[in-house]
């Protein structure tokens, strides 16, 4: 492939309880697989919106193996995390963790099944399904991102009219 | 409302962290205007103020129960709220573009099996 037409990433809802995130990758799966599963590599580039680090990644990839993420926000030193423990650990095709919140402002548990398939050539297409505990979770879950994203706009407005006020 | 005006009402609702919090509380079931109150060290009147907004935004709507009068989201508004997997998209998207660096530079490194 010479011309690099960029991949983009699809969000659906195949169920009321779930959402599917696809993305393809130029990358052999075993190398994604190493992107997902390694410490030093998981805090580089799962950072979610801008300004936002990740002090803390612990992950054992085996079966029952627990994994704790912490972001903290650079602006204000916000932090929020996720920790479960993996059900399915098959290298290189498939990892199945169970995902929650901390603290636990979404109330209750969720699945995050991640699918990696060489679709073509040195391309490594990522499926990843997140199972909801309720409709009402899931919905809360995605608009949160939203709600951030608002958020950092109004501080953004905030700012402009402070300089304006000046 | 017109569909600007409510989301704007949306909006408006959402830019508030206290209301954020009761929308994340009630996703995990519907609750009364004390059991809100409870967690936020707020007065009920003060609870019911942040209800009345969300409320009004049509994210939230009161049970019949005429006691208690139950407290539950309503999800069709942020749905239509139109940044809802848009937004979400993006988020994954940011972290995707990053991989994708990465992906690069360890390859640059490592030789693939794909390369000849």
């Amino acid at each position: 492939m010479t011309a690099r037409t960029p991949f983009t990433t699809q969000v659906t809802t195949p169920s009321d309880r779930e959402i599917t995130v696809t993305r393809s990758v130029r990358a052999p799966r075993e190398l994604v697989w190493r992107a997902y599963t390694d410490p030093a590599l998981i805090p580089r580039w799962m950072l979610g919106p801008p300004g936002w680090s990740m002090p803390v990644c612990e992950i054992d990839a085996r079966v029952g193996g627990a994994y704790r993420y912490l972001w903290r926000s650079d602006a204000d030193g916000t932090e929020f995390g996720l920790a479960g423990v993996h059900r399915e650990v098959d290298f290189p095709g498939q990892l199945v963790a169970t995902q929650a919140f901390e603290p636990d402002m979404m109330g209750g548990e969720s699945l995050v099944s991640s699918d990696f398939n060489e679709t073509a050539a040195g391309v490594t297409t990522i499926v990843t399904t997140i199972l909801y505990a309720s409709q009402e979770i899931r919905d809360a879950a995605a608009a949160s991102g939203m709600a951030d994203g608002m958020e950092a706009g109004y501080q953004r407005l905030e700012g402009l009219l402070a300089d304006v006020a000046a | 409302m017109t569909p600007a005006a409510r989301l704007d009402a949306t909006f408006q609702a959402l830019a508030d962290p206290t209301r954020r919090a009761i929308l994340a509380r009630l996703a995990t079931g519907e609750a009364s205007v004390n059991d809100l109150a409870h967690p936020f060290a707020m007065s009920q009147p003060a609870i019911s103020k942040h209800i009345k907004v969300l409320e009004r935004a049509g994210l939230v709507t009161r049970g019949r129960d005429a006691q208690r009068r139950p407290v539950r989201i309503e999800a069709a508004p942020l749905a239509e709220a139109n940044g809802w997997l848009e937004d979400y998209r993006r988020l994954w998207e940011a972290n995707f573009q990053r991989l994708d660096a990465l992906l690069e530079e360890l390859q640059a490194v490592i030789p693939t099996r794909d390369k000849n």
